[in-house]
Parts: C-alpha cells; structure tokens; sequence
C-alpha cells in the first residue's frame, strides 16, 4: 500500500553511517571477561590439560635438574638450562611447550563464539545493553588472561623447582629472559587462541571448528617446513651451483618458513634462552670477524635480535582477532 | 492520555531480493499487551530484532521509547527487555549465576546486585532452585527463568518471540497469567505468536503478519467484524415457522449472515451481544425460545478466514488497511 520512500531512506543511511555509535564498544566487556575465565578455570577440559601440562613440566624439569647437578660447571645461565635441558626420554620443556601451548589455545577458544548460538544464549546475551565488541573482545582477553595464568604458574614452578634442586638462586638477567620468553609464549597461544576463534565464528558446529584448528597447527608443525623448501627450490633454484645461489635459495627457504608461527616461536626461544646466539639467519665467515664465539649477548641484544619475531606473533594474533571481529560483526545473530 | 511507546514508519528488511518485512507501520501504546501474530516466516521475529536494535533494517524509521535502535542501541537495549523464542541458558551455571551475569552486564551496581537477582527470581516463582544448575529445569521453568532474566533491568517494555511454543498447557496458562500480572504493573508487551487462542486471551491489540506485511491490525473483535462481519455470533434454537422467524431476525438492526443451520437452529453474527433483541423477535414471530447463546469468535477463524481469502486472491484492499 505504502510506496516506498527512497528520501527517507536515503537520509535514515546517512545519518546512520555519519552519527558514531553511542556508548562505549567496551561497556560489560569486564562482566563477559569475568564470566569467561570462571568458566575456563573450572571447565572439566582446562582441568585436564592443566594436569597434563604440570605433569610432563615437572617431567621434564626434574630430569634436566638431574642433568645439570650432574655436570656443575661455572654456567651463568643455570636457570635457562632448565628450559632447554633434554634427557632421554623426555624432550625438553620448550619443546613440550612448544606443542602444548596450541593445544591449550584451540582448548580455550573453539566453542567461544558458536557454542553461544547451539545453546541459543547469544541474542538473550545481546539484547542486554553491550555491543559485540564487548562480547568478542571479552571472550578473547578471557582466553589470554587464562592462558597467562597457566604459563606464569609454569613458570614460578620451574623456577620453585629450580631453586630447590639446584640451590642457587636466579640471576637478574635470568629472570629477563624467561619473562620475555613468558611474553612470546602467551602471544604464541594468542595465535592460536584468535585462529581458533575464527573458526569458532565460521562453523556453527563446534567439533568443526576444533578439527580446522587443529588441522592448521598440524599444516604448521609438520608440512610448513617441507612445503617451505620445496617451493625455495623451485622459485629460486640452483643452476649453477654459485655461492649467491646457494645463499637465496637458503634465505627464501627461511623467510618462507618464518610465515609459520612455530618458526617464529621457535627462533624467539633459541635467541632468549641461549644467549650465545648472534644471529638466526645465516652468518658468513665475514660478517663474524672479530666476535668472540660462545660469548654470551646481552639481554638488550637478545631482544633486539628477536625484536621482528616477537613483533611478528604479536601481530598475527592482533590480525587473526580483527578477522574474527569483522565476521562475527557481520553475522546475523538470529539463532 | 497513552503515550506511544514503540513505533515503527515504513520498516522494511530485505536479505538480498528476499523482502522478510515489508513497510510495517507499527504503533504500541503504553501499558498495553500487543499481538504479532502470523505463520512461521512470515516476518515477525525480524521485525523484533529490528526494534531492538540486533539487525539493522533495510529502510524506514523505528522509535522505540523515543529512540532509534540503530543509533542509540545501548539505551534502548538498557530499557527493552527481550526473551528470545527457545530462550537458552548456561546449562553449567545456576539459576542465580546466569541472572547475576546479566545483571553484571547491565552494570547493575554490585551493593544492589544481590538484591535485584533474589528479587526477579521471587517475582517468577523460582527462588527454591535458584542454586540449581539451570540443566536440571524443565522448560516452563526456564521460560519463567527468561522472564526473571528480563525483569531484572526493570523494563519499561518487554518484547517476546513465541514465549509458550513448547510449553505444556498447564505453563502455558501460568505464563500467560504472568504476563498480565506484568501488565497490571503498567510494563507495555509485544508478543509474537502462532497460537491463536493464547494470543486472543492475553492482548489488547494484535497485528495479523502475512509476508512481511502487516496485513489486519486492530483488537480481537475489531478483526472478527473486519474479516467475518461480526465479533459475536448468536446462535438459537426455537420451535415456529422458519419464513416468520427468519423475517423477525432480518428485521432487527444489527443482525448479518443469519442461517438455518439446522431444524430449529438458527445462527447470526452481530457486532454486539443482541441476545435480547434475538430473543424478543424470535417471541414476536411466535416463536417458542428454548435456547440462547453466544460465542465470540476466536483468532482461530479469523486467521483460516483471512488466509482462505488471500488464497483466493479475493482480498479486498479495505482488510488490509489498518482498522
């Protein structure tokens, strides 16, 4: 009956897209950051992988005090040891962490977002006085803020454990390096953690979600590698078998490789947790003229050196969020 | 005296060349209980997203409590409370925790927080299992748990999608009593439904949805005389001459649609209760009175009748104007 009205409509868009959105993005974000952990903290599936992780972290740092209480030497960096010590059988705390770390991010976030639409919580949540902003960005800190509890725990127990096997007490520069570490660790599972929430805001069936998440750490951990020198080879092969060719295919290789956050992460650690390291790149004999090997650097040096890869996890989660944040934003929420 | 509390000016929502509400000229009142009512799809649960603000629409203006939900959502969303068609809960957490997350969501002070939580809970009957965990409820239960949910912001008007689909009849009639307890206390309601009768026994008004359009709008009686000629249909059972009895009824101002539905048995429909007048002609007529009764119509025939219409393509243009 009624026509419509294309002036009307047209001035009700304007104004729409002109005037800002009243209110804070960020009103109740707390109460759903609240909510969120008290809900992680006490879930059956964090109790599970909490248990786990102690278990083989207390494996693995008792062996590597055994090791290094057997071979004393005037080590300054006694307390890093502990990390990177590995002792048959048990691998080395970094490289458990490594592969625990993921697990628990994807733990923490498969079912944040469509867990709400199967249980038809998500527009009783919504029609309440906060934007999704606060929502997502609430359930996100929440798996953090959790995820930084669990490594911090970690890491007072390694150095709890180290102070009583070992009986000296860490050095300052000691306690440096493991926090940043600590820092690259929780913004590893912040990859993790945001990938998983994507998936979480695609798939509406949780199982989906955890199953793509897990499939795209697996790509990470296993095939990036292979696929990262195959495709060096074949985009800058050798002909010639020139030094200069050598050298490009090894540095492609390796820049490839680094779009991989295991690399990165696992670049950051051997640069913190072995200050001897001058380099992650490939050094020539040139460029390591007058250095004193096996020297260790310090600490300001170590971080300037991983400075890119630190920067690098913090940005992939910062990206991978904002991805999230855009798709659930342009979700219907009808459910 | 009633001041309009929701109102919505051409509303229209299209998902891509689907047109899901088309044009809705929509308006509440304060402190009344108003019906959407239509088949599945046929629009009604957009239309409520629109209103508060959760979808954006296509065109057109809605005012809800003098604001505009695209614009000022948190407002809106602050003094509107919604319960959602299958209203969901976080099964892991009790009663109170799931009502205390909400209120901490409408940044209900936290002195007042237990208070306000202890106080919705009462008000719906649920205060004995408020540290039962909410998978234990039944679904009447946690219906009433949604009308807590939402009573717990104080709402000056409280919007539900289908709220006794699923409900066994016994919750059915307790919700629909609680909704005019909500009503006496001056809370304006707009409900959306399917079921007629329910609809018929708790609102004022109600709005007849057909593809996006709001088709019939007006009170139960209005509708019944819009699409079936008469809210009342009388219907009597007399001993006499058919021809005089017939005659006497043609002549009583009001009566239309009059039939002999059986020996004896006379029906008619009239846009008030003419009993007496029935009465007096059938006496007149030299009829002999031994059964007088009255029905008013239900939703029921006026949506088969509409929608019977429509099929036949035989709507006048006059049903779909607002009555």
């Amino acid at each position: 009956m009624a026509q419509p009205n294309p002036a009307l409509a047209a001035r009700s868009e304007a104004t729409g897209r002109a005037a800002a959105r009243e209110g804070s993005p960020w009103k109740g974000m707390w109460a759903v950051v609240a909510k969120e952990m008290a809900d992680h903290l006490s879930s059956a599936r964090m109790v599970v992988l909490e248990i786990l992780i102690v278990l083989a972290a207390v494996g693995s740092i008792y062996v590597a005090t055994q090791n290094i209480s057997q071979n004393i030497s005037q080590d300054r960096f006694l307390y890093l040891r502990l990390f990177t010590t590995a002792q048959n059988p048990l691998p080395a705390f970094v490289a458990l962490l490594a592969f625990f770390i993921p697990l628990v991010a994807i733990a923490l976030a498969f079912d944040s977002v469509n867990s709400e639409f199967s249980r038809r919580t998500l527009s009783r949540v919504l029609a309440q006085p906060i934007y999704r902003d606060a929502l997502l960005m609430g359930k996100f800190l929440a798996g953090l803020f959790t995820l930084a509890l669990v490594c911090t725990a970690l890491w007072l127990l390694i150095f709890g454990l180290g102070i009583l096997r070992l009986g000296v007490a860490p050095g300052g520069e000691e306690v440096g390096r493991a926090l940043w570490f600590l820092l690259a660790t929780i913004f590893y599972g912040g990859i993790w953690l945001a990938l998983a929430m994507v998936f979480s805001v695609i798939f509406r069936q949780p199982a989906t979600a955890a199953l793509t998440s897990t499939a795209v750490w697996l790509f990470f951990t296993v095939f990036w590698n292979i696929i990262a020198g195959l495709l060096a080879q074949s985009l800058s092969p050798i002909r010639f078998g020139t030094l200069g060719e050598l050298l490009a295919q090894a540095n492609l290789q390796l820049a490839l490789s680094r779009f991989s956050p295991n690399t990165l992460y696992a670049e950051t650690m051997i640069a913190l947790l072995n200050p001897e390291t001058r380099s992650l790149g490939i050094l020539l004999p040139t460029q390591m003229e007058g250095a004193i090997l096996g020297s260790p650097l310090p600490l300001s040096q170590s971080v300037a050196l991983i400075w890119p890869q630190l920067t690098g996890l913090i940005a992939a989660t910062i990206v991978l969020f904002a991805l999230a944040y855009i798709l659930f934003q342009r979700q219907e929420i009808r459910a | 005296m009633s001041e309009t509390v929701l109102e919505t000016r051409d509303l229209t929502k299209k998902y891509n060349s689907f047109v899901a509400v088309d044009h809705l000229n929509l308006q509440v009142q304060a402190g009344e209980v108003f019906g959407l009512l239509g088949p599945n799809g046929a629009g009604k649960t957009t239309t409520i997203l629109m209103l508060l603000g959760l979808t954006e629409p296509t065109s057109g203006s809605v005012r809800v409590l003098g604001l505009d939900p695209t614009r000022q959502p948190l407002s809106v969303k602050s003094r509107v409370g919604y319960l959602p068609d299958q209203v969901g809960f976080y099964d892991e957490l009790t009663a109170r925790e799931n009502l205390t997350y909400i209120a901490r969501l409408n940044a209900i002070p936290n002195q007042q927080l237990p208070a306000r939580v202890e106080e919705a809970l009462e008000r719906v009957g649920l205060r004995d299992v408020a540290d039962k965990r909410v998978a234990t409820f039944s679904r009447g239960m946690r219906q009433r748990l949604g009308v807590a949910d939402v009573l717990i912001k104080n709402p000056r008007l409280i919007i539900m999608d289908e709220p006794t689909s699923g409900l066994d009849p016994e919750a059915s009639l307790e919700f629909l009593e609680m909704i005019r307890a909500l009503k006496r206390e001056g809370i304006t309601i707009l409900l959306s439904s399917h079921l007629l009768y329910q609809v018929q026994a708790v609102c004022d008004r109600v709005g007849l949805f057909h593809k996006g359009r709001m088709v019939l709008q007006g009170s139960v009686n209005e509708l019944a005389e819009r699409v079936l000629g008469g809210a009342y249909r009388i219907q009597l059972q007399a001993e006499g001459d058919p021809q005089a009895i017939q005659a006497a009824l043609q002549r009583v101002d009001g009566f239309r649609n009059i039939r002999q539905t059986a020996e004896n048995l006379y029906t008619m429909e009239a846009a008030r209760d003419l009993r007496p007048e029935a009465a007096q002609a059938v006496v007149s007529a030299g009829g002999r009175l031994y059964k007088l009764d009255v029905q008013t119509q239900s939703l029921e025939e006026i949506y088969s009748a509409y929608f019977k219409e429509v099929e036949h393509g035989t709507t006048q243009s006059s049903l779909s104007r607002q009555v």
